[in-house]
């Protein structure tokens, strides 16, 4: 603890949201570069139903963050003509369920321009959706949407898990000619950590994992928003004797297979953990590739913990639905430790 | 009658409406003509420009051999598929001729004779429809988006591209394509609301040719026509006789010149018919009987012109015959271009899906390149 505070004093960090780290990610990104536009349901006076654009439209004008008509595919599909013309939208789609509507823009389009023209024509396009439950929100405010994403050619797929991330990858994402998928985790929005937006720490871009956490015993790998539910597993795992390593992906396409290979290798165990469902799932293609090039350090199956393969649940019921700590315990002891 | 005026609305103990219930715009400006905008064969073609015309003409005969030529190459194997746009040559060329250098056009997959009338090359415009690649040209180089074959999918970001250059000061219009089925797609919506919104220089051309497919227009929509519908947006809507150029030239003139000026978007309909099937996979046999088409040929757009033009003397057999000559030259170097077999390079699968290949994308690469190999040794 002394250390962090010693680096807090030095570098003016202090404690910081990730609903303000983006902000001011997509803040910093307009003062830079005057063809970065966002756009979106309710961010201009409104700032977003999470203010995660608060004073955008202030400081920029209502032409740089702007408030469009209530229509995902049209604000979308508009955003592709503008990126045609050489802008860079920021675009937010409210919700997760609510993106579905843009999803002919997104699959048709904005992933295919730059294969269609044979490179003439990338666009870049950073579609910035809110996503996952654990907010007690009603239905169609909580999917785990990412495996559509993930499924989709073309598509970069980021999420942070932290607040520095949050910063660093939405600049990469905004910076990046290839349209990018930014999946917000909505239920760390309000989750501190000490920061400075005058000195943000330099994080390694899009399409590196990070081992949040090093272990010896298994590997959970995860992103977003069960990160914390993982690390929370790893700490109370001590008590059973399990040393955990944590590998968080941060970009789920491109995927960074050599930090989980590396990972799994030294610890010849792994549970993936996500909220998205399973049959299907990004889950599903990491257990794979792990057990495609690990096949020879591993003592267990790999296994999955990640919330049911049902519809999201009314806010009640979603604590039986969403991976923790205790379920994901239950994984790590059911990796066969006793020969 | 006004809201104010209802019996009973001034009454005390009800308060006056606030004033958003009030029309915004005046509706009437907006409705289109009853019936579609003439200038062939009426007064109005005293006025016809002789130069203009005769250009039309040779573009509409170019036009017409460019689709026999599409066709003929189908049957070759030259094209996996070719959607004809016979009977809708006045709409393309039109579309194209209107828009200066720097105009954008938005063409759906059935436009080809558009871009190619704005320019493009024939061989790179037909490249999707050969099948060596999707889109043949650079899009930004010719100011013509890809052909987009998901309907009215193009049209918002005719908008988008619209928007951002009058954000930027410059003077663009955009000028973006779609067929009657395509105006029931959600996207036709949102793009016609965001344009009108936002008073985006856009140009809306729906080519009314009877069908979608197999399904006519009464299966579509129950609207009066479908130029109505940019009254609902706020935009003014035109009705046009799609088989007459001169009507069709000068309606989309006023729309772009409306656009460029700042007056905000136009819906126009372009009431035409597709003389063949959807594609030379279709078989319209199915759904339409001979005596439609045959009363359609009465009306076609290249007759039509010729016979205002020869009556009035600015059009003779040495016109028709240079104009025909010229489609011929066309054609003729079109047949040559799609005789050369394209090269397609294997590795191309892999060269642009990102800006930096992923390791995943490389070591598919590797794979397909040792296929490759292993069968050159074979």
């Amino acid at each position: 603890m002394t250390t962090v505070a010693a680096k807090s004093a030095k570098t003016g960090a202090k404690p910081a949201t990730m609903a303000q780290a983006l902000t001011r990610a997509m803040r910093d990104a307009m003062a830079e570069d005057p063809t970065v536009h966002v756009m979106g349901e309710d961010v201009g006076t409104l700032g977003g139903v999470f203010r995660i654009t608060d004073g955008l439209a202030k400081e920029f004008g209502e032409d740089r963050c702007t408030d469009t008509p209530l229509a995902e595919a049209g604000i979308l599909g508009t955003a592709v003509g503008m990126a045609m013309y050489g802008l860079r939208p920021v675009v937010e789609m409210q919700f997760d369920a609510f993106a579905y509507p843009a999803f002919e823009q997104l699959i048709s389009h904005v992933a295919k321009m730059r294969n269609r023209t044979r490179g003439a024509m990338p666009l870049p396009i950073t579609i910035r959706v809110p996503y996952g439950g654990g907010i007690g929100g009603v239905e169609h405010h909580c999917d785990s949407s990412e495996a559509y994403y993930v499924a989709t050619p073309g598509l970069t797929v980021v999420t942070p898990a932290t607040v520095e991330d949050a910063y660093g990858l939405l600049r990469a994402s905004i910076a990046s000619d290839d349209p990018v998928v930014f999946l917000e985790p909505k239920r760390l929005y309000w989750s501190k950590a000490d920061w400075s937006p005058e000195a943000p720490a330099a994080v390694p871009g899009i399409g590196k994992a990070l081992v949040r956490r090093t272990g010896t015993s298994a590997t959970l790998i995860t992103y977003g928003p069960s990160l914390p539910v993982c690390l929370e597993a790893a700490e109370a795992a001590r008590e059973e004797g399990w040393d955990l390593e944590v590998v968080d992906l941060r970009s789920l396409v491109p995927f960074d297979e050599e930090t989980v290979v590396q990972s799994v290798r030294r610890t010849g165990r792994a549970v993936v953990v996500h909220e998205a469902g399973g049959f299907g799932g990004p889950g599903a293609e990491i257990a794979a590739r792990v057990t495609e090039r690990c096949f020879h350090h591993l003592e267990a199956p790999v296994l999955r913990v990640t919330g049911f393969d049902i519809p999201y649940p009314p806010p009640m019921l979603e604590k039986y639905h969403l991976p923790g700590v205790e379920r994901i315990l239950d994984a790590v002891a059911r990796l066969q430790w006793e020969n | 009658m006004t809201v104010q005026e209802l019996p009973g609305a001034g009454a005390s103990h009800r308060s006056t409406p606030p004033p958003a219930w009030r029309p915004r715009t005046d509706a009437a400006p907006l409705l289109p003509d009853a019936e579609p905008y003439r200038v062939l064969g009426t007064e109005a073609a005293d006025r016809l420009d002789p130069a203009l015309m005769r250009r039309c003409y040779a573009e509409l005969v170019r036009g017409r051999r460019y689709n026999a030529q599409a066709t003929a190459l189908t049957k070759q194997g030259r094209l996996a598929v070719y959607p004809s746009t016979v009977g809708q040559e006045a709409c393309e060329i039109a579309a194209a001729m209107v828009l200066e250098e720097q105009d954008w056009l938005f063409p759906s997959y059935r436009d080809t004779l558009a871009a190619v009338a704005r320019g493009l090359d024939p061989v790179q415009a037909l490249t999707l429809l050969r099948g060596d690649w999707h889109t043949g040209y650079d899009p930004r180089e010719h100011r013509i988006a890809p052909l987009s074959t998901p309907l009215a999918t193009q049209l918002p970001h005719a908008v988008g591209l619209a928007h951002a250059a009058r954000l930027r000061g410059d003077d663009v219009v955009a000028l973006a394509m779609v067929g009657d089925g395509g105006t029931s797609e959600g996207d036709f919506h949102e793009a016609l609301n965001f344009a009108a919104v936002w008073q985006a220089p856009v140009v809306f051309l729906v080519q009314n040719n009877g069908f979608a497919i197999s399904v006519p227009l009464a299966k579509q929509t129950a609207a009066p026509t479908l130029a109505h519908k940019g009254v609902g947006y706020g935009m003014p809507g035109r009705l046009v006789d799609g088989n007459d150029v001169a009507a069709m030239h000068e309606v989309l003139s006023e729309a772009v010149r409306r656009a460029r000026s700042g007056g905000g978007p136009t819906l126009i309909e372009a009431v035409t018919y597709r003389m063949e099937a959807h594609t030379n996979a279709d078989d319209a046999t199915r759904y339409r009987g001979d005596a439609e088409v045959e009363a359609w040929k009465a009306h076609d757009p290249i007759d039509l012109l010729e016979r205002e033009l020869t009556a009035r003397g600015i059009l003779d057999e040495a016109g028709i015959k240079a104009a025909r000559d010229e489609a011929e030259a066309m054609a003729a170097s079109l047949r040559d271009g799609m005789n050369a077999d394209p090269v397609v390079d294997p590795m191309d699968l892999f060269a642009h899906v990102y800006a930096e290949q992923t390791d995943r994308l490389r070591e598919q690469a590797a794979m397909l390149r040792a296929e490759l190999e292993a069968e050159d040794q074979a």
